[in-house]
């Protein structure tokens, strides 16, 4: 399992990773993403997510690695 | 059969050309954070990225043909350092530096990661003096110089190149163009009033970092003191 990391003083908002994971982001008014849960990746979801995380223009998002007995950091 | 190099080195450089002129428009394109012709933001991404490694393929053919050509009869190093060529050194080095530039681009994207996006972005923004070198070169020694249909290509790709630049500049460029100002760090404007999110210094209480603004009693305070110059 991982989790998808945003770095939201780098994000600029350009839509990218709303467009590729609609399933865990969607877009405020502004055109940034909002988190629709914790952001965890499910399995499914790994190749697009690696694929936002390669496309985001302003190197915004990251994919960390997260294990069942260990409760993720929070943010 | 001997001038197939020469032939094939003519055509891909005029195709390098069209399809950098596409890159470069596609990238700008991108920027706006719209999306373009029925498709979503990140496939007009993909589309600039591929269309710019197929440059790189034409572009490294157009060199390759040409080193190996008996009649351009370039050196290895002319391929590398410009201005050095027998031939036209002006115009063949303005080639060099363009295929250069364009190298430098597309490795630092494909290391984007690695090198953090500032730094990126510096060499990024060398598109805009490596294309219109890029076409200088085309225009000024290629063996095609003289033919109408080669001063249209480059009449059609300057004209769309301007049109991006020009898009790029007017105000509404960007999808939200209410929120262009939030890329400015407050912290990197002169001597503005803190706002709500940051720190200022309680007036009145000396700190060894505050500026000369307490003491002269200027209403704007000493911006933000103790913070590194490379904020973000």
């Amino acid at each position: 399992m991982s989790r998808l990391h945003v770095d939201w003083t780098a994000c600029d908002g350009r839509g990218l990773c709303a467009e590729l994971l609609p399933e865990l982001l969607a877009e405020d008014d502004w055109g940034y993403p909002v988190p629709k849960g914790d952001l965890t990746v499910p399995p499914a979801l790994e190749p697009a997510a690696r694929q936002a995380v390669d496309r985001c223009p302003a190197l915004a998002l990251r994919l960390t690695a997260v294990s069942a007995e260990r409760a993720p950091a929070s943010s | 059969m001997a001038d197939a190099l020469w032939y094939f080195a003519r055509g891909s450089g005029v195709i390098s050309l069209v399809l950098l002129t596409v890159v470069v428009a596609l990238g700008i394109g991108a920027r706006s954070g719209r999306t373009a012709f029925g498709l979503p933001r990140f496939a007009v991404n993909l589309l600039h990225r591929n269309a710019a490694l197929l440059a790189v393929v034409f572009l490294v053919g157009h060199v390759v043909g040409l080193l190996f050509d008996p009649y351009a009869q370039l050196r290895v190093f002319d391929l590398v350092v410009p201005f050095a060529g027998n031939y036209r050194p002006v115009w063949q080095g303005f080639g060099t530096l363009a295929f250069d530039l364009v190298i430098a681009i597309v490795v630092t994207s494909l290391l984007r990661h690695r090198l953090g996006a500032r730094t990126w972005r510096a060499v990024h923004w060398l598109a805009y003096l490596c294309w219109p070198i890029a076409l200088l070169h085309g225009l000024g020694t290629g063996t095609d110089n003289g033919t109408a249909w080669l001063w249209s290509i480059a009449a059609l790709c300057a004209a769309t190149v301007l049109a991006a630049v020009a898009w790029r500049l007017t105000p509404s460029f960007t999808r939200y163009p209410h929120r262009a100002d939030r890329q400015v760090n407050s912290r990197l404007l002169p001597a503005v009033a803190p706002t709500s999110g940051s720190t200022p210094t309680p007036a009145g209480a000396p700190s060894p970092h505050a500026g000369t603004s307490p003491h002269t009693g200027s209403p704007t305070p000493a911006g933000m003191p103790g913070v590194p110059e490379e904020a973000r």
